[in-house]
């Protein structure tokens, strides 16, 4: 059965490298992606850990910086 | 209308959906591949090489889409000024790029066996190509131009000299005598693959569809979280 899969009739070969190749093209623009959205929120809280506090009440009364803040982990 | 797709109002949606899309990216993938790899029957004439159709189709199929929709929000940021479509657009195309170059190289692995060649100038590839090239260029704007009323001019004119290449990848088959075979595939007319064909197919379309809406979600927030960082600098 296994043999089955990973010969297929000698397109094992074939068949089995598009798959591969699929999912490290995947798995390489998630990490890539990932990266990018880690970078830019320890950026964030950085330059929000850095403000006034008058100023930093005022940049947290937008819900949006809210947000960023409070989703630590989303993914 | 335009107003409920302000950054501001859909960011609580977008920071929170990654991880529910994720969830069911990885459930949706693994029933796809057991289907694709396992459970499909092979063709009587390609024998198992027409597994490959299962990551090469649908990764056709939704580069195609993704390059459609970003021509479309750039034509509507551009008339109705709303930059956030040009935002969306930009989050798109990472994944439709990495799409086109899956369909380009698992194309090239399934011409191996079945045409005897990895690569031929024919139109249908060819055309494909021209396609990546376009996205390129619109992905290389994003990062050489720092004007924005100059970077969404260009970005717009990439995607709307793009687009005219999308018909052509579609009837380029019917058009021209390519080694390509024609679209098995019909919404209009009868469909030529069978049932047992067809439901992995669209199960690894779904997936497909789902990491494409995986990796728009999570490049939409790093840009939100982008013009963030530069408001605090103004603050």
């Amino acid at each position: 059965m296994i043999n089955e899969i990973l010969f297929m009739n000698g397109y094992g070969i074939y068949v089995l490298s598009s798959f591969i190749f699929t999912l490290l093209s995947f798995l390489s623009l998630y990490f890539v992606v990932k990266v990018q959205y880690v970078r830019e929120r320890n950026k964030f809280i950085a330059k929000f850990g850095n403000l006034k506090s008058e100023r930093a009440a005022f940049a947290k009364s937008q819900i949006i910086n809210k947000e960023i803040l409070s989703n630590s982990s989303n993914f | 209308m335009f107003k409920l797709l302000e950054p501001n109002k859909i960011f609580s949606v977008t920071s929170k959906a990654p991880k529910y899309v994720l969830f069911l990216f990885i459930v949706v993938l693994s029933v796809g591949l057991t289907e694709a790899l396992i459970l499909s029957p092979e063709d009587y004439k390609q024998s198992h090489a027409v597994r490959i159709m299962y990551v090469h189709v649908p990764a056709a199929w939704i580069t195609l889409g993704i390059f459609s929709s970003i021509t479309f929000l750039s034509i509507l940021g551009y008339i109705f000024k709303i930059k956030n479509f040009f935002l969306i657009a930009k989050s798109l195309a990472p994944s439709g790029f990495v799409f086109n170059i899956i369909a380009l190289v698992t194309g090239s692995i399934w011409g191996k066996p079945t045409w005897g060649t990895w690569w031929a100038w024919d139109a249908r590839i060819t055309s494909m190509l021209i396609l990546a090239l376009f996205y390129l260029m619109y992905l290389l704007a994003w990062r050489i131009y720092e004007n924005k009323e100059q970077l969404y001019k260009i970005t717009s004119i990439i995607t709307i000299l793009g687009i005219i290449n999308i018909p052509i990848i579609k009837y380029s088959v019917d058009w021209w005598n390519t080694l390509h075979q024609p679209a098995s595939i019909n919404i209009l007319s009868k469909t030529s693959i069978h049932s047992s064909m067809l439901f992995p197919l669209f199960i690894m379309t779904a997936a497909f569809a789902l990491f494409s809406l995986l990796i728009f979600l999570m490049k939409y927030n790093t840009e939100l979280i982008k013009i963030k960082n530069k408001g605090l600098d103004r603050l």
